[in-house]
């Protein structure tokens, strides 16, 4: 036997943990959790966009032409397409929270549905807003 | 501490592969993790074969079969093989369940068993539940009471005793806070959803006076306040419990203190 020479509280540090994220099974509400997390983190680098457009147009007007240059890129209308998912995904889920807070919604299946509610509405916000933008532009 | 990755020690490796039962014709594989403190080598995962014809309905039947008939190092906890004692709760198939009402018809493919995650393994499926008991025993789970002993018992009425329905079925089997993202990354400091249930139990008994004191203890950015209603604790318990519902409540009894 190997190692019987050592004191219970080696033995103890030994011991492994157990496996988590890497086996555990993704729910929904899991899995909304930490994307309510990153689009947050993605509202972030959002509001850095828009202050570099403020700061541009505090500039001057070349400034300010170049940023507006850059948001009508293909590349720059996905990125405020990407934001504009994340503030609405976002929000909403702030709202899920705000009734979960309150002690409502926690049971099987209303939980869920509260879940593809936002998942779904997230979407939908976000591609009405882009069909209004271009319909008034 | 949020850590993705487990330590290099923790890593499970491939294990070994038993003989199939002979001349049996169902069949069903189990992989399941492995750990020896007595020989110094990582986790591994051992792949058995159980002849289904010869056992019965739940994973229990089967980790049982496999200890009585190919290999009696399995490692495991259990007790009442009827739900009530929570000894054997295990990670099966992804979720975090009790071996013995887990119906292995209603898992596909290879039945995949480890122990509760996130937890130090004392060994194969026998997770170290000493700091979940402490939590546990930290929330003072007994009637406290300032008024003199009744000639009798404590009078509770139908309508109070209802309230305590949903909270008092805990079995402690720690299904519920080792499914818990926030007590993985955080389970020395936050209390988990099976302490806390138990705070609320307490808290929403009629007959208990200590509830100022009680509110008291749970005021902590950590203890109370790492839920972040991931929900997983209600998707988990075998019991059919929402323990972040009970969490829920406490936070508003102390938003209700204090307005």
């Amino acid at each position: 036997m190997a190692r019987t020479d050592q004191s219970p509280i080696a033995h103890e540090n030994r011991r492994p943990l157990s496996p988590h994220l890497q086996v555990y099974r993704f729910a929904l509400t899991m899995a909304m959790s930490i994307a309510h997390r990153i689009t947050g983190v993605g509202l972030y680098l959002g509001t850095v966009l828009l202050a570099w457009w403020l700061v541009a147009a505090a500039t001057d007007a070349a400034a300010f032409a170049t940023v507006s240059w850059f948001m009508g890129t293909i590349f720059g209308r996905l990125i405020l397409f990407g934001f504009t998912w994340a503030l609405f995904h976002h929000m909403l889920g702030g709202v899920r929270h705000f009734i979960w807070d309150a002690g409502y919604g926690m049971d099987h299946p209303h939980r869920e549905y509260l879940a593809k509610g936002t998942l779904i509405g997230g979407v939908v916000l976000t591609v009405l807003v882009w069909i209004a933008a271009y319909a008034v532009r | 501490m949020v850590e993705f990755a487990l330590p290099k020690n923790s890593r499970p490796v491939a294990g070994k592969t038993w003989p199939r039962p002979a001349g049996a014709t169902n069949v069903r594989e189990f992989r399941v993790y492995r750990w020896n403190p007595e020989d110094g080598q990582n986790p591994r995962t051992d792949t058995y074969f159980v002849d289904m014809d010869d056992c019965g309905p739940m994973v229990l039947d089967a980790i049982i079969w496999i200890k009585n008939k190919v290999d009696p190092t399995l490692t495991f906890r259990r007790s009442c093989r009827e739900g009530i004692c929570g000894s054997c709760a295990m990670n099966i198939d992804g979720t975090n369940t009790l071996a013995c009402t887990k119906d292995m018809a209603t898992i596909s493919g290879a039945v995949k068993i480890y122990p509760l995650p996130h937890m130090k393994v004392i060994k194969d499926l026998v997770p170290d539940l000493t700091t979940f008991y402490a939590q546990h025993a930290s929330i003072e789970p007994w009637l406290k009471t300032d008024t003199p002993q009744p000639e009798r018992e404590w009078a509770q009425s139908p309508g109070d005793r209802a309230k305590l329905d949903g909270l008092y079925e805990c079995i402690l089997c720690a299904c519920c806070s080792t499914s818990c993202p926030s007590y993985w990354w955080n389970g020395d400091r936050y209390l988990g959803p099976a302490a806390l249930l138990q705070a609320y139990r307490w808290l929403a008994d009629s007959r208990d006076e200590a509830t100022g004191d009680r509110l008291d203890n749970l005021e902590d950015p950590f203890r109370l306040y790492r839920c972040h209603t991931i929900m997983n604790c209600a998707k988990t318990c075998p019991k059919g419990l929402n323990p972040a519902k009970a969490i829920a409540e406490i936070k508003n009894m102390m938003i209700s203190r204090q307005v």
